[in-house]
């Protein structure tokens, strides 16, 4: 008597018979019937063409009859919208029902038809519902709420549901209460806007002793909403963290780490000195690890979470490493999740027992695995120096197991060793060299070529070596080509004499026989500097380089302390936030830690500048990154040519542009050599001297129409002008820190005297130092450019910004934009290349010789075609006529004529935007009527909408 | 929250789909599909899976992917939680989770689903308020309905649901009334090469078997509470009293469930009940190689060791295996190139030994890598961590119930590396 005889029949006519069976006038045939139409169903089968039969079953008095019709009726109400209206009657009916299950039942149902016509049918009953004697019903009914919002969200909030739902969190029965939580949650998950969990002293305070008594889920669900709660000082923090901690001992692992997440929020506003954060502290470390004893999806995730635990405050797992060893039969995500904790936890106490774990696994099975063991023996080196001699020692070991892919790892991550403990270790480099032959990796290759070129002096016979990889040099990889040809030249200024005939070959393999335009650009620059002054060529190749950073890959802290807020969600295992992935969450506000608000400390606290506002202020018109991309692919990056950049430089000028060339493409590849910690070339390190100095005056007038002095002057004789320049609007953010990699930029644009600038705050929000800047701009409706490459002398530390104001021509190249004032910038540091978008302002572009002849006025007013003349209202100005007048033209906006007709003032004004379009206006202002009346002619109609916005701005600022 | 809801088995056929909300193309599980061939072993399939317009998190068990579709951002631990509880559930109705259990009970399956999560989010998932709500199937059941006409499902509100006490259910009558408590201690080690400890700890439970009349209120209380200080305990447990006096106070729920778990790892607790001798080395150029085992008892307080059983993954070069126990038997499977031995007990008098030639494959290199044992065992009425329970006191009703303790020690993830 099992069910899987419903399966059976696939025969021909088994709807036909399904039919004639729901219509049987025995109930158990029905029943039957329906059975084996939902399992059917289970598997996917098309059944909906039994519809009205099925329907015809709801009414009747048998509980499981009418569960199997609604678990139908669920599923395919939806493509047969008017039957379902059918099954309304019942519904109603069933929620006046004395069975509460019976009520629940069916409000339960009704919410999960999808059909907008059913919808309304069901306000009424679901209001009752929402307020019916029995809880059970109640907490259905909250739920369904939700629901009802996911199709119809505007009648949910039409018929105040929300605010009844907002009430069901003060209920007495705590199931009610979580699922209210929940339904509230999920409904500000798709209004972020609308703070509908606005929760005070009082709700956290129900929210709490509900806690206690709900069951796991609804925890889950509270403690998730508590997370969001901002407490008004550490008082009131610690007093929830004391009443979240039991759920640290649940059973459920989403309970223990939606409380972890809590905890960990809120500790972040306690004081370090108190005794109770101690305790916290030691309390959250044994259910973390509990976590990594339940099944492995769960310890994945666990493990996920725990990362961003450690690199926040790693104190709490620190005596714990043996939880992480691997066990062999671990899933690989979960030992690829270990080994990285491990790494992270290890310290000098601890360093040996991680070490012979490591070795161990480097002779597992699983090749990725051992690869990453292998990377982690190089990463405790650089981590603890005191492990650093014992890691290469066991790297060695592992050299003489002759594995492929285990020597070719050891020898990328000794390279990064070298680079850590510059003259300490060298003396391996004999046994690396035994395994050239072996490297088919061009990762290892590289590193490989890296050690010769950068020990050639310890190394006889480094120019056969570096030969006999020059054999193949056109089947190799960028990676090591351009590797191959830094270290050459090494080679070659350390043992100049033999090594001429190579030096050569390799330079005109690079720079003839190559397409490659890094590796073409770069043999240029040896090929010059090596041609016109060697001992130049020796200071800029053999440079000192910078050590490398011993962590390298911790998590921005600001995207740390975001990502700290969503523990345990679908972001902390991404490691990314949810805006990031998240469809549909355009508007998710960011979260941010809390401030600690007790003792002061400086030094830990990170800053948390509220991010939350960051999104909303971006400029709307950010075009989709793939254009943005394609436009901005044409440019060079790096500081432009234009100006009179290297006239201090000695060089020839024969020599300049290419220089300027090849340093841009140089310093251009110099982040991604950085990033992928091959980072071997000096001349990189050195090329910072060779950045084609700007002169440092700032290049004024340069943009400007020649004839603009004049103009200035004429004003100054007339009396008229203020020289307090035009409107400058406040600093907005531009670029959020969130998007590119810890670089935060602000700004705006201002014109002052006849020159345009743009006022950047640039901060480093990021762990690294930053440096070598560079701007550049996409083609635009006007031509703006950077007059002078961007000027950040020092390089720019962590959580320090620098203000710079950047002058900018309009002699770029044009390319009209939608809309017209946008502009697309390109920044670029040591970390990356960042795109961003932004509107100016269109009054920057307003000359300071805007002002017309009045017969001249006359006649273009005349000229231009009626089509042209645009009318916009300028709302809620109170200034007079005099005041507009002179408010205006200190944006270079000329009141030629003013006229008073019929009580009203008339101004008629003219401006000239840089590329020599005339605007004229004519501004109506009635003395008791607030609003303007802006008319607008010009030869090119499409500029009057952005004019009117300048105008606008100016007048209300 | 969860959207949707697929089973899938081993040779990826989709035999079940369930929808909380709009309905999801099943298309959506070839993302998964897509995961599981690059992962080849099935057990590998991340459980966290992105997709353009969804998130899939599926677990694995008992041979059943059970894949949840999901839409906005949600504790994907919540989820995986949740499909245990599925599956928990599955077996508890069923007796096993399988293709074939759920099949054959397919209609059950469907309302439980339904009943479990409303809307995805999760209703009943209490096996008590379950089995009140829709009735296990049974054999005499299924038969008295066919004949009566009469419904597994229950028509009237269970009676748990929104007590503060949701995990028991009103009204139990029992003529026999019993409380059971079986204290499992599972050690999960690792042992290196040399035979020292790398890692041990413990992982222990307590189940109970608890079937009292009426609503009892009981205390278990321990000689030695101190050990017990990384505890995840049943919701039912009173927190307070713990936190204040180290006991466990509770109303229990009616029938098998799980009291606490806990975890034991300071080294110094964890004794290791076995040790392992092994030579396993392969010969370069010869294609053959040896292997000699030796298990022996050790700390283990005076108990037998019994239902001993060795696994090893061998290198892939590996083509067969000449072995001789002197106790017990083994297999070696050629295909998936496991070995193994089930030993049986262990007498000191005389140590199991396996011993005898490899045979590689000729002309393959030497393996690199060295095989772990994995080795089982059990010890019965002992606990490892010396955990003893001292009393159980029963409060709120009259009669006197009878109480038992059961202890055991098993092998967990119990490694020993060569």
């Amino acid at each position: 008597m099992t069910d899987s005889k419903y399966f059976t029949t696939t025969k021909k006519g088994e709807i036909f018979e399904l039919k004639a069976e729901l219509n049987s006038d025995k109930k158990e045939k029905k029943k039957e019937a329906v059975k084996k139409v939902i399992a059917s169903m289970t598997v996917g089968k098309d059944v909906s063409a039994l519809f009205p039969d099925v329907v015809n079953c709801m009414q009747t008095d048998n509980l499981e009859l009418k569960k199997l019709v609604y678990l139908y009726l669920m599923n395919y109400a939806k493509s047969q919208p008017d039957m379902a209206i059918m099954a309304v009657n019942t519904f109603v009916k069933d929620c006046e029902d004395p069975n509460p299950l019976i009520r629940a039942l069916a409000v339960r149902t009704m919410g999960c038809i999808r059909v907008d016509k059913i919808t309304e049918y069901l306000c009424e009953p679901l209001r009752k519902c929402l307020k019916d004697e029995d809880p059970y019903v109640r907490k259905t009914a909250a739920v369904c709420v939700a629901k009802l919002h996911d199709i119809n969200a505007q009648l949910v909030e039409d018929q105040g549901f929300l605010d009844t739902l907002k009430d069901l969190i003060s209920d007495s029965n705590p199931m009610v209460v979580a699922n209210a939580v929940a339904a509230l949650s999920e409904i500000a998950e798709s209004h972020p806007s609308s703070n509908l969990l606005d929760l005070n002293p009082q709700s956290i305070n129900k929210l709490l002793t509900a806690l206690n008594e709900c069951t796991e889920w609804g925890q889950i669900f509270i403690l998730d909403c508590l997370a969001n709660y901002m407490p008004k000082d550490d008082r009131e923090a610690q007093s929830i963290c004391e009443r979240v901690t039991p759920r640290l001992s649940h059973a459920n692992s989403a309970v223990v780490l939606s409380a972890v997440k809590v905890l960990m929020k809120f500790m972040e506003m306690l004081s370090k000195d108190l005794d109770y954060y101690g305790t916290l502290l030691k309390k959250l470390a044994p259910p973390l690890v509990t976590l990594l004893s339940a099944e492995p999806e769960l310890q994945y995730v666990a493990l996920r979470n725990i990362n961003l635990i450690v690199q926040k405050r790693p104190e709490i797992l620190k005596h714990e490493m043996k939880v992480f060893f691997v066990k062999y039969n671990d899933p690989i995500y979960v030992k690829l999740e270990k080994l990285d904790i491990m790494i992270r936890l290890a310290s000098q106490a601890n360093i040996a027992q991680v070490l012979a774990e490591l070795k161990e696994y480097a002779t597992e099975v699983d090749v990725d695995f051992v690869r990453k063991a292998v990377r982690a023996i190089g990463r405790c080196a650089i981590k603890v120096e005191q492990s650093a001699e014992r890691c290469v020692s066991t790297l060695l070991d592992l050299i003489q197991t002759k594995v492929n892919y285990v020597v070719q790892e050891a020898i990328v991550v000794i390279k990064d060793i070298f680079r850590k403990y510059p003259n300490k270790y060298e003396s391996v480099i004999a046994t690396l060299c035994e395994n050239l032959d072996s490297l088919d990796e061009p990762e290892a290759r590289a590193a490989m070529i890296w050690i010769v070129g950068e020990y050639a002096e310890r190394i006889d016979n480094a120019d056969e070596l570096l030969e006999s990889f020059l054999e193949g040099f056109h089947d190799e990889s960028t990676q090591v080509q351009l590797q191959l040809l830094t270290a050459i030249v090494k080679l070659f200024l350390k043992k100049p004499t033999e090594t001429q005939e190579l030096v050569q070959q390799v330079l005109s393999l690079a720079t003839q026989d190559s397409d490659n335009p890094d590796l073409r650009d770069r043999g240029y620059i040896y090929w010059r500097l090596l041609s016109t002054d060697p001992v130049a060529a020796k200071e800029v190749v053999l440079a000192e380089k910078p050590l490398i950073s011993e962590e390298t890959d911790l998590i921005e802290p600001t995207l740390l302390d975001e990502l700290i807020c969503y523990i345990g969600t679908l972001a902390s295992v991404y490691h990314k936030p949810p805006s990031a992935f998240v469809e549909g969450s355009r508007g998710v506000v960011h979260k941010s830690l809390p401030p600690r608000t007790g003792s002061s400390e400086s030094a830990e606290s990170p800053d948390t500048a509220p991010s939350g506002v960051q999104a909303a202020e971006q400029p709307a018109v950010i075009p989709t990154q793939g254009d943005l991309l394609g436009d901005l692919l044409n440019l060079d990056l790096g500081p432009p040519v234009s100006g009179p950049p290297i006239a201090t430089s000695s060089v020839q000028m024969g020599a300049v542009d290419l220089l300027g060339g090849g340093l841009d493409s140089l310093m251009g590849d110099e982040s991604e050599g950085l990033r992928s910690d091959v980072g071997g070339s000096p001349a990189m390190g050195g090329s910072g001297s060779f950045a084609p100095a700007p002169s440092t005056a700032v290049p004024t007038n340069l943009g400007a129409p020649l004839g603009s002095g004049l103009g200035d002057l004429f004003d100054l004789t007339g009396g008229v002008g203020t020289l307090s320049g035009s409107y400058v609007a406040p600093k907005t953010v531009w670029l959020p820190a969130m998007k590119a990699k810890g670089l935060e930029i602000s700004g705006t644009f201002s014109r002052q005297v006849g020159s345009i600038s743009m006022d950047l705050v640039l901060t480093n929000k990021a762990l690294q130092v930053m440096s070598d800047f560079a701007i550049q701009f996409n083609r635009n409706s006007f031509g703006l450019a950077p007059a002078a490459p961007l000027q950040v002398h020092a390089p720019l530390a962590p959580n320090q910004s620098v203000e710079i104001s950047l002058p900018l021509n309009t002699v770029g190249s044009v390319m009209k934009m939608d809309p017209l004032n946008n502009l697309q910038v390109a920044v670029k540091n040591n970390i990356d290349v960042f795109y961003f978008s932004t509107l100016y302002p269109l009054h920057i572009l307003f000359v300071e010789d805007g002002k017309m002849e009045r017969q001249m006025f006359l006649a273009t007013w005349k000229d231009i075609p009626n089509e042209n003349e645009a009318q916009f209202q300028i709302k809620d100005c109170s200034l007079n006529a005099d005041a507009v007048s002179s408010k205006l033209q200190g944006s270079n906006i000329f009141t030629i004529a003013k006229r008073n007709v019929e009580g009203q003032d008339m101004l008629y004004q003219s401006l000239k935007l840089t590329n020599g379009i005339w605007v004229l206006a004519e501004l109506r202002i009635q003395p008791s009527n607030p609003s303007f009346t802006l008319s607008l002619k010009c030869r090119a109609p499409e500029v009057s909408q952005y004019v009117y916005q300048a105008y606008e701005t100016i007048l209300k600022n | 929250m969860i959207h949707s809801l697929f089973l899938i088995n081993c040779s990826g056929d989709i035999f079940l789909e369930k929808h909380w909300k709009s309905v999801v193309s099943q298309s959506v599980c070839d993302y998964f599909f897509e995961a599981q061939e690059k992962a080849i072993d099935v057990e590998n399939v991340p459980p966290v899976i992105s997709t353009p317009h969804h998130y899939l998190i599926s677990i694995y068990r008992d041979k059943i992917f059970f894949v949840s579709v999901i839409q906005t951002e949600v504790p994907p631990l919540f989820v995986i939680e949740f499909l245990h509880r599925v599956a928990d559930t599955f077996q508890d109705y069923f007796g096993e989770c399988s293709e074939t259990a759920i099949k054959d009970n397919v209609v059950i399956v469907y309302e439980l689903l339904e009943e479990m999560l409303d809307n995805g989010f999760p209703l009943a998932t209490e096996s008590n308020i379950l089995k009140e709500l829709i009735k296990p199937p049974t054999i005499l059941r299924s038969v008295v309905n066919s004949i009566t006409g009469s419904s597994n499902v229950g028509d009237t509100l269970p009676t748990g649901q929104l007590s503060n006490i949701p995990w028991r259910r009103a009204g139990v009558k029992y003529t026999n009334n019993e409380a059971y408590f079986d204290v499992i201690e599972e050690i999960d080690a690792i042992i290196d090469k040399s035979g020292s400890t790398v890692f041990a700890e413990i992982q222990g439970v307590i189940d109970s078997c608890i079937k009292l009349s009426g609503m009892p209120d009981l205390s278990l209380s321990f000689m030695n509470p101190r050990l017990l200080d990384d505890v995840s305990f049943h919701p039912c447990i009173r927190f307070k009293r713990w936190e204040s006096e180290r006991v466990l106070s509770f109303i229990p729920p009616d029938g098998n469930f799980r009291l606490i778990s806990y975890r034991v790892s300071s080294q110094n607790l964890v004794a290791i009940p076995v040790y392992v001798k092994h030579t396993i080395s392969f010969k370069e150029y010869s294609s053959s190689g040896r292997f000699d085992v030796t298990i022996g008892p050790k700390q283990n307080m005076g108990k037998t060791v019994e239902g001993v059983v060795m696994t090893v993954h061998m290198p892939k070069a590996v083509l067969n295996m000449n072995l001789t126990a002197t106790q017990g038997s083994y297999t070696f499977d050629p295909v998936t190139k496991v070995l193994t031995w089930d030993v049986g007990k262990i007498t000191p008098q005389k140590l199991p030994n396996l011993k005898g030639i490899v045979n590689l494959q000729s002309g393959a290199p030497k393996p690199e890598e060295n095989p772990s044992l994995n080795i089982q065992f059990k010890i019965q009425q002992l606990a490892i961590s010396g955990l003893k329970v001292n009393r159980l006191d029963m409060y709120g009703e009259k009669y006197k119930p009878f109480k038992g303790v059961k202890y055991i020690t098993k092998a967990g993830k119990f490694q020993v590396r060569t």
